[in-house]
């Protein structure tokens, strides 16, 4: 049987952390009107993704319904419902990016890591992602590593971008 | 005592390709130098020759050092600060004169411009208020908290002054409408999502001059009687949102912002909504639906905003390349507003010049301003001695400009009458690698992404449209794909609910416009011309130039070569999946692509 | 932030902060910057001139650095080049000198005639 939330958090010292960390958060917010999207954003950042008693948590602390927060997230892709790998590998396929051989990019990550946007590598190392511009179309075709983004990226350097993330 | 200032361009493109250890190198060196005291960092926006990034500015001299990297930095430090000699290897050099240029007004990329809304952008720290402030910032509130509401909104409409989001509606006009409307409280909002893929202008503004746009948010505050602003940001722009959130901070602290601000009895504060990756929520309606913490899904029009906007209340919503060019009209005046530009498109307009150009990066130059000039004069024309085939404006609600309109003064009114639109200015430089099937199907296939679903239309008919074009791509065309693509685009654009819907067919509808015979040699020929279509190329080996060096064989992934070394290789067309490697990897050009 | 008054002090300090930055027309004083220089005391010179133009309130002249002028056994070697003036080259620019150098020639629009070592061809 699933245990409740309660029960879990006093097991587990270490979720329970982040369900402070995200109380306060909310605790802290001037008005809640209208600030269901940026809590999710703050959850997404503690908890690395989504799951069920999260947005439960988020439903009965803003006083929104359930169905509700649901509607929201799977509206945005900015919010993943599962856990990320180690490292997030975004493409650009915006414009700008497309037009000087982004996709070329791009097919060389899938293949490398074998896996398709919005997937997770099998060892929890890598999640692949397409964007639509990051705003560094000056130095198309882009990749972002987590932080770190590479400009002129060609499918020759894609071995050695990924080898620096372990 | 301060003798140099170096100014290092932190704009998203230099961060790119490694600002941030040039400036630890630059740093590093100036204290092993001990003149950590005497010469200064500073952090600026983006410059806008993105292209030659990262960008280093010596100051008094100006000198313009660009492609700077970690291992060459010191060179600034050691040469031109300790030893006064400038570091002529980082100048840049003057293609056509081979001349190496010692400051920015001896590029051409610089000298053609003409910087308003980006005037503080790359030119002032933006973690400064106080440098915002010496550039004349915050004085247009003043001077606007003098004057009446209804005197700043006749300014504006003097200034003939027309929004940047895209679709070009009398700012004014906006603003009286949202003055005159009945129901309080009522908001502001600026909309920084920047949807269309390929533009960066808001996001270099909100980088590099935030305060800008907290001034002409509390501006519009005081005109329409509003005490509360919200700033749309888009997730993917995280350096934005916090130079912003910064900038509202500091703005408090100076009582900008707040309660009663410079004694004027005005009261206005700003709040960040950070969006969270959805196309539509661009579009001003399904925008504010976001604010409000909801799905980002449109509605009718009308109501407008200004009527029914924010939790139903009257809201003004402008773009933030609109919101940056207020303090300016507002310190200077109509008349100067309208001393560049043309008639009906009075002022300047910012692009990202991107794609296959030479120079990219950001533009500001006056309306009217041609094709060629962008793209030729400023954008040093296409790489590689390629043939310019096509600009395309507007993102995924836009279309194309072809060569033949090279010599046409952009505006709002002239580029319509070509079936596209001006965008927010984004405009994405084609050569004659590029099959226009292709990119009008990856617009297609964006808007298909990023339908909201709420109308069957937009979800569906783009969908069908999408299909439509995959079929050509592939080489399944069939006659008469052609009209039921401009029949179901036309049904398209008539019965959408929102901007999305009825703008998604425009990419294709202009490229079959001006492009025909591609897309017929793609559906009767089963040719791609431009040699991007996948499926309908074929690759196979020229006899006289293979070697036999067996490098294509290993590279294949599906093993469709074969060939003993120093014996000419054979493709097998059944098995060959057109991936290009061996074309890609052939140092004889022996692999012919056609 | 209580007024109009307030907002054009903090303009008129931090537009002296962003001095270096801004475009200054009426000349440059061009410090000779190469390794003898610096040895002989280049850098005091340097630091000097700009603490003396800024003491004189003086914003539309340029301080800037360059290689050796090949002068070496005059250095430091300062050079003032005002607009529309002939260019006057000083030896010998120590700390003293220099403030003089700003005080007459630069301010005054008088030349340091025994510093001088070699002046433009009129
Ligand atoms: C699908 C769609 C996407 C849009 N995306 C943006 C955008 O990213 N940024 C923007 O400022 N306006 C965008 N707009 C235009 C806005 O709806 C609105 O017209 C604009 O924010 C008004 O500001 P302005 O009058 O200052 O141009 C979009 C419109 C549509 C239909
Ligand atoms: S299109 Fe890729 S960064 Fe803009």
């Amino acid at each position: 049987m699933k245990m409740n939330l309660e029960d879990r958090l006093k097991e587990n010292p270490e979720l329970k952390k982040q369900f402070d960390v995200l109380d306060a958060y909310i605790g802290e917010l001037g008005t809640p009107e209208g600030s269901l999207i940026n809590v999710l954003h703050r959850a997404q950042e503690i908890f690395g993704y989504l799951p069920d008693e999260v947005l439960e948590f988020v439903s009965s602390r803003l006083n929104v319904p359930r169905s509700t927060v649901y509607g929201v997230v799977t509206f945005y892709h900015f919010f993943s419902r599962v856990p990320k790998g180690r490292h997030t590998v975004t493409v650009c396929l915006g414009t700008a990016c497309y037009v000087r051989g982004g996709n070329a990019v791009y097919e060389k990550v899938m293949r490398t890591l074998g896996i398709k946007a919005g997937e997770t590598t099998r060892d929890g190392r890598f999640s692949l992602d397409l964007v639509r511009c990051v705003g560094a179309c000056g130095l198309a075709p882009v990749v972002v590593i987590d932080k770190d983004t590479y400009g002129r990226s060609t499918p020759e350097k894609v071995a050695m971008l990924l080898n620096k993330y372990a | 005592m301060i003798r140099n200032q170096l100014l290092v361009c932190a704009g998203g493109a230099c961060i790119t390709s490694g600002e941030k250890s040039v400036k630890d190198v630059l740093v590093d060196e100036l204290k092993k130098n001990g003149i950590e005291d005497e010469v200064q960092v500073i952090e600026t926006g983006c410059m806008g020759a993105c292209d030659l990034g990262p960008i280093v500015v010596v100051y008094p001299e100006g000198t313009f050092y660009q492609k700077v990297t970690a291992e060459n930095a010191g060179l600034i430090v050691n040469e031109h600060l300790v030893k006064g000699r400038t570091v002529d290897g980082l100048l840049y050099t003057e293609p056509t004169s081979e001349r190496k240029a010692q400051t920015s007004g001896d590029i051409p990329f610089y000298t053609r411009q003409v910087k308003r809304v980006l005037r503080n952008c790359g030119v002032i720290d933006p973690l400064s208020i106080e440098e915002y402030i010496a550039r004349d910032g915050y004085f247009a509130l003043g001077k606007a908290l003098e004057m009446t509401p209804d005197d700043i909104i006749q300014v504006l409409v003097d200034s003939g002054l027309r929004g940047r989001g895209g679709a070009g509606f009398p700012t004014g006009r906006k603003w009286k409408a949202t003055r005159e409307a009945k129901g309080s409280p009522k908001y502001v909002v600026c909309n920084g999502d920047e949807g269309d893929p390929g533009a960066f202008m808001d996001r270099s503004v909100l980088e590099g001059d935030p305060h800008s746009i907290v001034e002409a948010m509390a501006i519009a505050g005081y005109a329409i009687g509003a005490e509360q602003g919200y700033m749309y940001v888009r997730a993917e722009y995280p350096l934005a949102i916090e130079r912003f959130e910064y900038a509202i901070g500091k703005a408090r602290e100076y009582g900008f912002l707040g309660r009663n601000i410079l004694g004027a009895g005005f009261n206005f504060d700003i709040e960040i909504r950070i969006g969270a990756g959805a196309f539509v929520c661009g579009e001003e309606t399904a925008l504010l639906r976001s604010i409000e913490g909801k799905r980002g899904t449109p509605s009718v029009k009308p109501p407008f905003p200004a009527q029914s906007g924010l939790w139903n209340k009257p809201t003004l919503i402008n773009n933030v390349e609109t919101y940056a060019n207020i303090p300016q009209i507002i310190t200077n005046g109509a008349e100067w507003f309208r001393s560049v530009g043309t008639l009906k498109n009075p002022g300047t307009k910012v692009f990202a010049l991107v794609g296959k150009v030479q120079n990219t990066g950001l533009v500001e130059v006056p309306m009217g301003t041609t094709l060629r000039e962008l793209v030729f004069d400023i954008g040093g024309g296409i790489p590689g001695g390629k043939k310019f085939k096509a600009a395309q404006t507007g993102g995924p609600s836009g279309g194309v400009i072809t060569a033949d309109y090279l010599d046409m003064p952009i505006d709002f009114d002239s580029v319509k009458e070509i079936g596209t639109i001006m965008g927010s200015g984004g405009l994405v430089v084609l050569d004659e690698d590029n099959c226009m099937v292709d990119i009008a199907k990856f617009y297609l296939g964006f808007t298909v992404d990023e339908s909201c679903g709420k109308c069957t239309p937009c979800r569906e008919g783009t969908r069908q449209m999408y299909q439509m074009m995959e079929r050509i791509c592939d080489g399944k065309g069939r006659d008469g794909d052609i009209e039921r693509l401009n029949k179901l685009a036309n049904m398209i654009e008539d019965t959408s609910l929102c901007g999305l819907g009825q703008s998604a067919p425009n990419p294709v509808l202009s490229t079959i416009r001006f492009y025909e015979d591609e897309y017929r040699a793609h559906i009767y020929e089963k040719k791609c011309p431009s040699h991007v279509c996948k499926h309908l190329l074929t690759y196979s080996v020229t006899p006289d130039k293979c070697v036999g060096c067996t490098a294509c064989a290993r590279q294949c992934p599906v093993h469709a070569i074969t060939g003993e070394v120093k014996k000419i290789h054979v493709i097998d067309q059944s098995k060959c999946t057109k991936c290009g490697s061996c074309y890609e990897i052939c140092r004889f050009s022996a692999i012919r692509k056609e | 932030m209580k007024s109009l008054e307030e907002l054009k002090r903090i303009k008129e300090q931090t537009l002296k902060e962003m001095d270096l930055r801004q475009a200054k027309e009426r000349g440059k004083v061009i410090v000779a910057m190469g390794t003898c220089g610096i040895a002989a005391g280049a850098k005091d010179a340097l630091m000097a001139i700009i603490e003396e133009l800024e003491k004189a309130d003086i914003h539309d002249v340029k301080v800037v650095q360059s290689g050796c002028m090949g002068l070496c056994d005059k250095e430091p070697t300062v050079e003032v080049a005002m607009k529309d003036q002939p260019a006057v080259i000083y030896g010998d620019v120590n700390d003293a000198n220099a403030r003089r150098i700003v005080r007459e020639h630069v301010q005054g629009g008088n030349v340091v005639a025994d510093l001088v070592i070699k002046r433009e061809n009129i």
